[in-house]
């Protein structure tokens, strides 16, 4: 049984059809990477699944739970997920390990030495392990996204959902945040990532969605996509990005 | 020089007057404490209950009861502000609560709590909406409920964000409290009217009351500005 069952998902905004109707089956383990234009409804598609957003018709399921269903309670649904942000959205207000540690201590009830030591175990895993003290503000850019992926595996999350995670990183930060993503594939998270960063789609990616218009034109394997797109669209989008 | 020294005797040392500046000084901390309390509280209930919204989808009584206190609040808001406080003051006092036996510092801490709220309300909507929803977006992925990200995200650093407007309100309801030295006589503009009635002199009594409210909106001032560096430890770079 698949994961993330998508069945005929909708959104609109008002008038806005910013979905039109997606069906995806998606496995444990699964890395699915999402390239299109912007507008082409990436963004939203991902936040659908977390309920960030709620679609307007179809249905999603999680393990088999709907989770479109209205009586699901969201928050629960949200533990099994975690959400990593162009603009990282770390709280300025709380240090790097408050940041970390107020999600297992408020939902988990996890005392605060348990969820300290955990968070310094995923703050090695990012490399940022001196950084426990230190406020938001006091990192660079690729710093503060790695703190964001580790503050989202803080909950043990089955999936990881990436939107644009580099898009909002000078150049040379991408590296180091690609970096951390890659391992978390090697680890077997399943993970979707909406993205512009092609060599990574290449290189991580086990299923690659071409989206436009609010519906996934075409997939398959990055590299087939890449090498041989069969759509005319897939055609003139990779044209000007590769 | 011996004309003053004589009336500072008359204002303050005859026939033990102080206490009446010291009572009024009581009575005026009093009321302004338990009014910015009550006004914080009602504050908050009226800029969130502002910012409440109908949400297609949700069950139905929660819709309802959005929309309900959302209007409630605009309406308090509206009226309050509408108003001028010394009219609401008195009516408080002499309509709403004319006939009932109740100590006079409540009825003030009342009125005053009522009038501040409104204010405070718009301060706080001020400062929920400085919040980018990236920060709510980032609580409530991780799976926080609503109310827990207000409390532990949204609400800390637009208490930081309006702190200097917060205190404005605070500082402005200390002095406004003087008002109350017209209808209930207890305060200690109170007590500078009362002294003055007796010495048919003014210039004393009035500027030593200038000066004691001085005196408490700067220690107050101080102690805002020490709440501000507290919350300001996360601004460094």
């Amino acid at each position: 049984m698949s994961m993330i069952e998508i069945n005929n998902l909708h959104k609109h905004f008002g008038k806005l059809e910013v979905l039109r109707g997606i069906d995806q089956s998606i496995r444990q383990g699964e890395k699915i990477v999402v390239i299109g234009p912007s507008g082409s409804g990436k963004s939203t598609f991902l936040r659908c699944i977390n309920l960030l957003e709620t679609p307007t018709e179809g249905q999603i399921f999680i393990d088999g739970e709907e989770i479109t269903n209205p009586k699901v309670n969201v928050n629960k649904i949200r533990q099994k997920m975690g959400m990593v942000f162009q603009q990282f959205n770390l709280f300025p207000h709380l240090t790097i390990m408050d940041n970390i540690t107020l999600a297992p201590i408020k939902i988990k009830k996890m005392s605060k030495d348990m969820a300290g030591k955990k968070a310094m175990e995923l703050l090695e895993r990012v490399g940022l392990a001196e950084k426990a003290d230190n406020y938001p503000a006091q990192l660079s850019g690729g710093q503060q996204q790695r703190i964001a992926i580790a503050r989202a595996l803080a909950m043990d999350p089955e999936i990881m959902l990436f939107d644009e995670p580099t898009s909002a990183l000078d150049p040379e930060m991408v590296g180091e945040v690609l970096e951390v993503m890659k391992g978390l594939a090697d680890a077997g998270m399943t993970m979707i990532v909406v993205t512009h960063e092609m060599g990574f789609a290449r290189e991580v990616g086990s299923r690659l969605l071409f989206m436009d218009q609010g519906v996934v034109l075409e997939e398959g394997l990055p590299a087939e996509v890449f090498e041989n797109p069969q759509h005319g669209r897939t055609k003139e989008f990779l044209s000007k990005v590769l | 020089m011996d004309g003053l020294i004589q009336e500072l005797y008359n204002t303050f040392i005859r026939e033990n007057r102080w206490t009446l500046f010291v009572s009024g000084i009581g009575n005026t901390l009093l009321i302004s404490l338990f009014a910015v309390a009550l006004g914080m509280l009602l504050g908050v209930l009226a800029g969130l209950g502002k910012l409440a919204e109908r949400k297609k989808g949700r069950f139905w009584l929660w819709s309802a009861l959005s929309w309900f206190a959302n209007r409630l609040s605009a309406l308090y808001i509206d009226i309050i502000r509408g108003t001028p406080t010394v009219v609401q003051i008195t009516v408080i006092y002499f309509i709403i609560f004319a006939s009932v036996d109740i100590d006079k510092r409540i009825v003030a801490v009342i009125a005053f709590g009522i009038n501040s709220g409104a204010y405070v309300a718009e301060i706080i909507r001020s400062g929920i909406l400085s919040i980018s929803k990236g920060q709510t977006e980032a609580g409530r992925s991780l799976g926080l409920t609503q109310a827990q990200t207000m409390t532990h995200i949204v609400m800390p650093q637009a208490i930081k964000n309006i702190l200097p407007a917060l205190g404005n309100e605070f500082i402005v309801l200390v002095k406004e409290t003087a008002v109350i030295g017209y209808v209930a006589k207890i305060d200690l503009m109170a007590a500078a009217m009362n002294v003055q009635s007796r010495t048919y002199s003014y210039v004393v009594p009035l500027l030593s009351v200038a000066v004691i409210y001085y005196v408490i909106i700067k220690i107050l001032t101080l102690f805002l500005n020490l709440w501000e560096r507290k919350l300001r430890k996360s601004d460094v770079r």
